[in-house]
């Protein structure tokens, strides 16, 4: 299980990296945490010609929390980002992705690129409707919303030449709880199923609008509108969700899971956004 | 000076250098060797026609590449079938590369030697092999049906088939005493594939000088494995020397031998005169090693009011992968194994071993009991919920009392001897068990549940183990014995024994294991065997060393051997310290010189003593030096025992499930080191955990594993693994000096038992397939 | 460009152990193999290749990562502490007494992952509670000891340290 052969790079700028990108083309990829590229480089499932390599690149080690939310920069790792606290459902899905060793060397950013469907941090980016800046040479970089982001599984709006510079997740409205609820075989495995809720109270304290992000049930993060009518949450997820069976758990299973994690998340972040108000 | 010795949980003497990164595993060794690496078939099941290498020669660094048509007769011919049984009518084994026909993922088609193993692997993915893929047959029912062959010439996929039948004491078959009894229930009951997966995988290192071959291997058998390769490569066996290194863990896996690897390796370093190494990548070792566990059960029992077993009937399928180098060991042992604690009316017990396009089958940790003890303890609970009674107050009635040992059940055990238990005391066993459970008092609720699961384990096998032992003129003792170590500590435990047997501080004793330099006759680390057949034979080594250290001794005090004695490394005359004579001395008078290399040797040189004239310096019989060997062979295995319960907590919605508490109760006769005793069931409990609720094999109908990695193939990690409370029970063992029995196994043979019992308890849903996942218990809930 | 095949090693200095170490490796070379087999410190192990299970696991400028999932190239010129570097000058850290203490090893082949771990796990939690710990080593398989002795050793490595301090 050793990697294949490949050329390695390592610009020093942002600059450099879109141009060597750019020349790479589809035979480049990018490796910033390398949690979940080297393990498919390991095992020869993804065999590219040039490692693009942005671990030198301090000036996308950031995290900056502003007014109107939390833009995460492409080398941002995981533990970071949770030491930071600069978003409530952020850090709680920060602490179920994989395990603190994982949390020390994975990025963010590299989370979303991946894609994975049972993942938590691209439940995250859409249930709140964030977004990922997108770079490439000699063109102005483009904002990708979530929704446009994430394409299947393991696939994003990211082309060849691309890089993923940062990602932006919006703040909470007052009056909002999060929560984020999922069921794992192991403590720090991909989710058999998981929802993430997130839930906004009005001025008297009733429910004015309540979204989930379900994963594992589905090709990409299924996002559930469920305007003020909350406690619909488990049969609506129920009813959008697609899940396939796997080794793992039957279809069947992650139907039940995902009405039960959504009922469970968005009671939680009720709570918590009452906890917000009071 | 320390006195920590039998019985004492004494630090172990291996951890300093594991703890330092000064442990040397496999990969460890040899730094300038080439790399082998394999091209492993992608297919379950297909005809080779055509191995195109050519487009590996372009890499740089590749030395070699090999294809069965490479090999000599001796190597290319199929593997040894290691353990024949009569009922074995159809044994197979595979050759070291694949001559025409794969029969599993993973069977290895081509060898590549490469400068290291990233350039083996490029040059892998560049042979290009055309198979013709035939259909395969992947699960157990399918290949029982026989509708596809996975060799062409066994018939129905059947390699064997046994029958064994005790009939009561009144002369009833099995079937009559359950048509004649006043209860009767008939189940099915599955246990699903696992595997050991050690953390370290196989391995081999070899090394050729022109004249002997030196290999390392992580195996559990260091003198079998240079047995077979003296035999395969034609060398006479004083030029072949094998090492087990450290071990990174075997749990049954590493005991098979010759591994394809383990003669390719050798060969190869001999045929290129240079250093060749294999280490197993974890990819590799799920699909060319070797799994275990897989069985379908039919049981039908029959009973009394009591809940008496009166006549008991299980008829097992078993999957024995594409072949079977080890023979029926696991089949023959759940077969005899599964009657547990308990006497049992008649019994009947037949198996069929099919062969399937999957990974062969050989014995993990339990060999077999975990099926065997599940059928059984399953249908105890059973029949308590059929008669509305405790599952504790069934079990009771059914045990062996402590007045009928030894006691024979009838059955002709693995090792091919009657079955007969030597020792035990199993209703003190329950009782203590549901003491530290809290059995009594439990407290029943919607969710929460309380399972019990007992079983007996022949450990120490036969036939032999030896030891060793020798004092140097420094007053150190070195110990050696044939047989290897995974982390048992038993550098450890045997210098324990040693020091005791000798009267020798502890830290004056070294042991060396699995080394053939140091000792050539040895069986091996399997069957929870290793503590008493090594322990036994170095203990037996010791007493001669010690007689000859006090007939030595005696010479120069001037005393009687019979009023001597040895303390702290001093030999003295009983209740005359005073009058005494270091060990280091002895061992300086036990071997006559003429040459004198300082001034203790200067003792011992021929005009220095006051030896006599008329006597030759070494007497016959005698031999020069301090030095021993002992062996033992027992006349048959020893039986531990122990009774496990949990509590489990399900989920009503989610249908997580959760062990919330653990306790065992245990007895393998006298302790020699209760902390590594301890830490042995630990380890056993938490696999047997991760078979219970997370670990299976799964194939898909093509033959693929679809779960080859450490991410989907889910080993519990710590947040797993609940506390576990332990007891203790010794009852010795009569068939040895030590009064020992194996603790090895232990942990892991009731736990599938015991967590079915639970959750069942729970769930009030039958649980009679395992492992169980949270998705599992939503399905039987949903049909419930 | 040129591709893969063809590329040329790079000229490496990793600080092992507080000792600077130079290596040339090709780009692909992982960690774990450049420790192991460049710098012949062999006492990191490598259990799976694919970050699961641990065994590789050392420190980078203090942080536990793991070893098979990191480039060598990628931490040219970075602080790296391996199995190795654990013990001072008068002997063995209070991690790896205690874990012999605790019998919190048996086939040794995981230790030093869980060492390298556990070490940092103290250093930001000196007085970890029991779901501290848990969760500290929950990254890390072992498969002989049950890893009961070992979140017992991690509570006793916190004592010493605390009693030495």
């Amino acid at each position: 299980m050793k990697p294949p052969p490949f050329v390695h790079h390592a610009p020093r700028d942002v600059g450099e990296t879109l141009e060597i990108l750019a020349e790479a083309g589809p035979r480049g990829k990018v490796l910033a945490g390398g949690q979940s590229l080297i393990p498919m480089l390991n095992m020869r499932l993804a065999a590219p010609e040039h490692v693009i390599d942005i671990n030198r690149l301090t000036e996308l080690d950031t995290v900056e929390a502003g007014p109107g939310g939390v833009t995460v920069g492409a080398l941002a790792r995981h533990a970071r980002v949770a030491r930071a606290g600069v978003h409530p459902l952020l850090g709680q899905a920060l602490r179920l992705v994989a395990h603190p060793v994982i949390r020390n060397r994975g990025t963010v950013v590299g989370s979303l690129a991946h894609a994975d469907p049972a993942a938590e941090l691209p439940a995250v980016l859409a249930v709140l409707g964030g977004s990922v800046r997108v770079a490439r040479a000699g063109a102005a970089p483009r904002d990708v919303p979530a929704a446009e982001f994430f394409t299947g599984p393991m696939e994003s709006a990211l082309r060849p030449g691309e890089l993923a510079v940062s990602a932006h997740f919006p703040a909470l409205p007052p009056r909002t709880g999060t929560a984020f609820a999922e069921v794992s075989r192991r403590h720090g495995d991909y989710a058999l199923a998981g929802v993430c809720a997130v839930v906004t109270l009005d001025g008297d304290l009733r429910v004015a609008s309540a979204r989930l992000a379900c994963i594992g049930v589905g090709p990409v993060p299924l996002v559930v509108d469920l305007g003020a009518d909350w406690k619909s949450a488990a049969d609506a997820a129920r009813e959008r969700a697609e899940p396939d069976g796997d080794v793992h758990a039957s279809a069947a299973y992650r139907l039940h899971l995902v009405g039960v994690l959504a009922r469970k998340a968005a009671e939680r972040a009720e709570r918590t956004a009452r906890e917000a108000a009071a | 000076m320390s006195t920590r010795l039998f019985g004492e949980p004494m630090p172990r003497r291996e951890d300093p250098r594991l703890l330092t990164g000064q442990g040397r595993y496999l990969d460890d060794l040899g730094p300038g060797a080439l790399a082998a690496a394999f091209v492993r078939s992608p297919h379950a099941h297909a005809r080779i026609r055509d191995i195109d290498v050519s487009g590996a020669l372009d890499v740089d660094g590749l030395v070699a590449v090999y294809t069965w048509e490479d090999l000599p007769e001796r190597i290319g011919r199929p593997l040894p079938l290691l353990i024949p049984h009569p009922a074995l009518t159809h044994g197979r084994t595979a050759r070291p590369l694949a001559r025409d026909v794969v029969r599993h993922v993973g069977e290895p088609v081509v060898m590549v030697v490469a400068e290291d193993r990233y350039l083996a692997e490029d040059a892998c993915a560049l042979i290009e092999v055309d198979y013709e893929v035939l259909e395969p047959v992947a699960g157990l029912e399918e290949a029982a049906r026989g509708d596809r062959l996975v060799h062409a010439d066994v018939p129905g996929n059947v390699g064997a088939h046994l029958v064994q039948e005790v009939p009561s004491a009144g002369g009833r078959s099995a079937a009559d005493a359950i048509a004649a009894a006043p209860h009767t229930l008939s189940f099915r009951l599955d246990i699903e594939r696992s595997a050991s997966m050690p953390l370290e995988g196989r391995g081999v290192y070899a090394r050729w000088d022109g004249a002997d071959l030196r290999v390392y291997s992580s195996t559990q058998t260091s003198t079998s494995v240079r047995m077979a390769i003296a035999a395969a490569l034609e060398l006479p066996l004083p030029h072949v020397e094998v090492i087990a290194p450290d071990v990174g863990g075997g749990f049954g896996v590493k005991i098979v031998h010759p591994w394809p690897e383990e003669l390719l390796v050798p060969w190869a370093a001999m045929l290129l005169g240079r250093e060749v190494k294999w280490a197993e990548d974890r990819r590799e070792h799920f699909v060319a090693a070797a799994h275990e566990r897989g069985q379908v059960h039919r049981v039908r029992v029959g009973f009394d009011d009591e809940g008496r077993v009166l006549g008991l009937d299980v008829s097992i399928l078993h999957d024995h992968g594409a072949y079977t180098p080890y023979g029926i060991i696991v089949p023959i042992v759940t077969s005899t194994q599964l009657l547990g604690p308990y006497r049992i009316g008649a019994y009947r017990v037949e198996f069929t071993a099919v062969y399937t396009n999957t990974v062969q089958v050989t014995p993990y940790r339990g060999a077999g009991r975990p099926q065997g003890v599940f059928c059984m303890e399953r249908t105890m609970d059973k029949i308590a919920r059929h008669l509305g009674k405790d599952r504790t107050e069934v079990r009771a009635a059914n045990l062996i009392r402590p007045e009928e040992f030894p006691y024979d059940q009838g059955l002709t055990f693995q090792d091919g001897r009657p079955l007969v238990y030597d020792s035990g005391d199993y209703p003190e066993m329950l009782r203590m068990i549901k003491e530290l459970i809290g059995w009594d008092s439990f407290e029943r609720a919607p969710g929460r549940g309380i399972g019990i699961g007992c079983y007996v384990e022949g450990t120490g096998v036969g036939p032999y183990e030896g030891g060793h032992v020798q004092i140097t003129s420094d007053g150190r003792v070195h110990v050696s014995t044939g047989l290897t170590s995974q982390g048992q500590g038993h550098e450890t435990a045997f210098a324990q024994i040693a020091a005791t047997e000798l009267g020798v501080p502890v830290e004056r004793v070294s042991v060396v294991t699995g080394d053939t330099r140091r000792f050539g006759y040895a069986v091996g680390t399997f069957a929870s065997r290793a503590a008493v057949m090594s322990g036994n034979a170095i203990a037996l080594a010791c007493a001669e060393v010690r007689a000859k250290a006090l007939r030595v001794a005696a010479a120069a005090l001037e005393a009687d051997p019979a009023d001597l004695t040895v303390t702290d490394g001093l030999v003295h005359v009983v209740g005359a310290p005073s009058a005494s004579i270091p060990l280091a001395t002895v061992a300086v008078l036990a071997n006559p010189l003429r040459y004198a290399f300082d001034e203790e040797t200067a003792r011992a040189t021929q005009f220095a003593g006051a030896a006599s004239p008329d006597r030759p310096p070494v007497e016959p019989g005698e031999e020069p030096g301090l030095e021993g060997r002992g062996y033992y062979s027992p006349i048959r295995s020893t039986f531990a025992a122990g009774m496990h319960a949990a509590v489990v907590e399900t989920d009503p919605e989610t249908a997580e499930i959760k062990v919330v508490r653990y306790a065992v109760v245990h007895d393998c006769g006298r302790l020699i080191n209760p902390m590594i005793v301890e830490g042995q069931i630990h380890g056993g409990v938490a696999q047997g955990i991760g078979g219970a609720l997370y670990e299976r094999m799964a194939y898909d109908g093509d033959g693929q594993l679809l779960n080859a990695s450490f991410m989907d193939f889910l080993m519990p990690y710590a947040t797993e693994i609940p506390p576990i409370e332990t007891g203790h029970l010794e009852t010795p063992s009569p068939l040895n000096p030590l009064g020992i029995k194996g603790a090895g196994e232990a942990g892991v043979i009731p736990v599938s038992a015991v967590i079915a019992s639970a959750v069942e308890d729970a769930e009030g849903i039958s649980i009679d397939r395992m492992p169980l996942s949270p998705s599992d218990l939503f399905h039987l809930r949903e049909g419930a | 460009m040129t591709d893969g095949r063809a590329a040329s090693p790079h000229e490496i200095t990793l600080v092992v152990n507080g000792v600077a170490r130079r290596a040339r490796v090709p780009g692909r070379r992982l960690l774990s193999d450049c420790l192991r087999h460049d710098l012949g410190l062999t006492g990191t192990h490598v259990g799976c290749e694919h970050g699961v299970c641990g065994c590789c696991t050392v420190l980078l400028d203090g942080e536990p990562v793991r070893s098979c999932l990191t480039l060598a190239v990628t931490v040219d010129g970075r602080d790296i502490t391996t199995v190795e570097g654990l013990a001072g000058p008068g002997g063995l850290s209070p991690v790896q007494r205690a874990f012999a203490e605790c019998h919190a090893l048996q086939c040794g082949f995981c230790t030093p992952g869980f060492l390298c771990t556990v070490t940092a796990l103290l250093r930001e939690h000196p007085t970890p509670t029991d779901e501290q710990v848990t969760e500290g080593i929950s990254g890390n398989l072992c498969r002989c000891t049950g890893y009961r002795n070992i979140v017992k050793a991690v509570h006793r490595a916190a004592e010493l340290m605390a009693e030495e301090s």
